[in-house]
């Protein structure tokens, strides 16, 4: 039996343009939905597989406002069975402080009786990309850690973890309790059945308060790259544009 | 003080993200006058090593600090985070660099960890030496934020891929070499590569690498619309990139994707057919030379950021494509 806690964090969901808020601490959020990056769909999925192959149990978490319960269901609604909301004004912490309260819901859940052979996080936050987050959890539990997981399975007590390195995909055998940070790619998420959306508009979200002072995220301000004007030369319309396409190729040199 | 870059070797000495880095790294150290030292973790075979030492003097570097020993023969972060911090403290680093490759960016944190300090992942642009303040990618690189570490202490910074060129120093070094065995505890090697495993040709490495891209999105239709896409990318020699829409939908396999959860792209041509040009699809393909898109949508982001765009179903404009091409080779 493996009990695995993945961890979600609630992030603007922005494709096009987007502004900033006036004080230009944030992305202007007012019209705007909120999602997990794609890392994390995956690492809930391989909490989800690792729960339901070892008879475990998947844990949600995520520090951030009481607004995440949205994330936290969905994440139920997919096969988490118990989800932690960590309530935090995320403006005010930096990656140091959410390792600590991620770390803090762990020994609270040890010290009940409920341990994490695994934690998965996702390899990077859609939206900070601090890219250090797992790595701190596992230094405050002393646990092992890996980056860039597309794959991860428990055999016996080792814990099984697949990614891509620079000569080719790489294998980790690791010691549970282990910590993962995953990338998209390994696996798909599926999709919330029915009942698994009526699970998670009921489920108990338990909620914690973070402790402590935090030390921050060090962000002065956040500013939009510069626009480069377009100038965007439309070569034609349908088939008839063809040759004007290959005439720019032949001009770049890309053709040999 | 100094500035301290971790240098990530590849077949024939120094690899391009670590130069782009170095190159970084002088224009900080530069900026507070402190010298930039090296240091390279694990074995490296002749000739790559010379070639390392050679490329590093021409990039200005004083020392390259060389970690050895029988621990560093297959990769664990925190192994080579250990030998980081050791060198760190033999050069009195104030600032703390690497490339934001995946091994970058995960050394740095795990040396962050190490030594309880702040990290900036993917910065692009140093602002101040002191106080310590770099512009750095969120947002896929929608957005910079401005960041300042702290007064004191270590300062640890990975640069973002392509946030500069490299550039060799005005005036060339010759580097001092001193090699080490860092001290390492068990704990430092309980998660190592256990094996890398036989796998099909790295598409993902051809995909990095081409020097055309032919971009696929939603726009494909479905599984059965890439023919065409195909024969343009092997027409023009290059590789077939895709949207996110078509990884989630199984259309085609997730290392073809492009994008802030993908790869980074940066060809001669990138060629989008059928892409909206999502933010998380243009931090992938943004440091492409030149952009043609192909679209029905004249007004679509992808569009109106290209540099040429033909307005137009792709199942009907790459076709087109793919015979003109072909006529003109005869
Ligand atoms: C945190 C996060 C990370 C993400 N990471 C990535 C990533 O790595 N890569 C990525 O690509 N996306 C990523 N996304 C998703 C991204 O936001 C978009 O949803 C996605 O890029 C859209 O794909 P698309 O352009 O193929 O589809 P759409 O946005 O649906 O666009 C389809 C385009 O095709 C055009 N079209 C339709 N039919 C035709 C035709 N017959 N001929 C020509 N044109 C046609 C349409 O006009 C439209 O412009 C991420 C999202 C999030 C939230
Ligand atoms: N506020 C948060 N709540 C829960 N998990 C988080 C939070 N911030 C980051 N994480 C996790 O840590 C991963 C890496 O984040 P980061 O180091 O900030 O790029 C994310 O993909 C999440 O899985």
């Amino acid at each position: 039996m493996a009990n695995v806690l993945v961890c979600v964090k609630r992030v603007p969901d922005v494709s096009g343009e987007f502004a900033l808020t006036d004080d230009e601490q944030a992305v202007d959020a007012r019209h705007l939905g909120w999602t997990v990056s794609p890392h994390e769909e995956c690492a809930v999925e391989l909490a989800t597989q690792i729960a339901g192959a070892t008879g475990g149990e998947a844990t949600v978490v995520s520090v951030g406002s009481d607004d995440s319960v949205e994330q936290l269901r969905n994440a139920i609604a997919v096969g988490c069975t118990r989800a932690v909301l960590v309530e935090a004004d995320l403006a005010s912490l930096g990656p140091v402080d959410v390792a600590r309260a991620i770390a803090d819901v762990v020994r609270a859940h040890e010290a009940a009786g409920t341990t994490y052979d695994v934690i998965l996080l996702g390899n990077d936050a859609a939206d900070t990309g601090d890219f250090q987050v797992p790595i701190r959890v596992a230094y405050a539990l002393e646990r092992p850690v890996v980056t860039g997981i597309s794959t991860c399975v428990v055999e016996g007590d080792r814990l099984v973890a697949r990614g891509d390195g620079p000569d080719g995909p790489e294998a980790f055998d690791l010691p549970m309790p282990a910590v993962v940070a995953v990338m998209e790619g390994g696996v798909s998420p599926r999709y919330p059945s029915i009942p698994g959306r009526m699970k998670a508009k009921k489920a108990q979200i338990e909620t914690m308060a973070f402790e402590g002072a935090p030390v921050g995220s060090g962000r002065v301000r956040l500013k939009l790259p510069e626009v480069e004007t377009s100038a965007v030369r439309i070569l034609g319309t349908g088939a008839d544009a063809a040759p004007a396409v290959v005439d720019v190729m032949e001009e770049l040199g890309v053709l040999r | 003080m100094s500035v301290l870059i971790l240098v990530e070797p590849d077949a024939e000495g120094a690899a391009v993200t670590s130069l782009e880095a170095v190159t970084f790294a002088r224009g900080m150290a530069d900026s507070g006058g402190w010298p930039v030292h090296a240091v390279v973790v694990g074995p490296v075979d002749e000739p790559a090593w010379t070639a390392l030492v050679d490329q590093l003097g021409a990039y200005g570097v004083a020392s390259v600090r060389h970690a050895q020993g029988e621990e560093l023969s297959a990769y664990a972060a925190a192994a080579w985070a250990a030998a980081l911090v050791e060198a760190a403290g033999a050069v009195s680093a104030r600032v703390l660099l690497a490339s934001g490759t995946p091994r970058g960016n995960e050394i740095l944190a795990h040396a962050a960890a190490r030594l309880d300090v702040a990290m900036a992942a993917n910065a692009v642009a140093a602002d101040s030496a002191s106080p310590l303040v770099v512009s750095r990618q969120v947002v896929g690189g929608a957005a910079l934020e401005e960041m300042r570490l702290s007064d004191s202490g270590v300062g640890i910074v990975s640069v973002a891929g392509h946030a500069c060129e490299p550039v060799a120093a005005p005036s060339p070094s010759v580097p001092e070499v001193v090699t080490f065995s860092p001290e390492l505890s068990p704990a430092d090697l309980v998660a190592r590569v256990a094996r890398v495993e036989p796998a099909p040709p790295d598409e993902s490495a051809a995909l990095t690498s081409a020097r055309v891209v032919v971009g696929a999105g939603r726009g494909a239709g479905g599984p059965d619309g890439f023919k065409d896409l195909l024969s343009l990318a092997e027409l023009v020699g290059g590789a077939l990139g895709v949207s996110r829409v078509v990884t989630s939908l199984g259309w085609r396999p997730h290392h073809e994707q492009v994008g802030q959860t993908g790869s980074r792209i940066a060809p001669d041509l990138y060629i989008p057919c059928g892409i909206s040009g999502a933010i998380q699809h243009w931090a992938g393909c943004q440091s492409a030379k030149t952009i043609i898109a192909i679209n029905t949508d004249e007004d679509a982001p992808m569009v109106t950021r290209a540099d040429y765009a033909v307005i137009g179903d792709l199942h009907e404009v790459v076709p087109a494509i793919n015979d003109e091409l072909r006529r003109r080779r005869g």
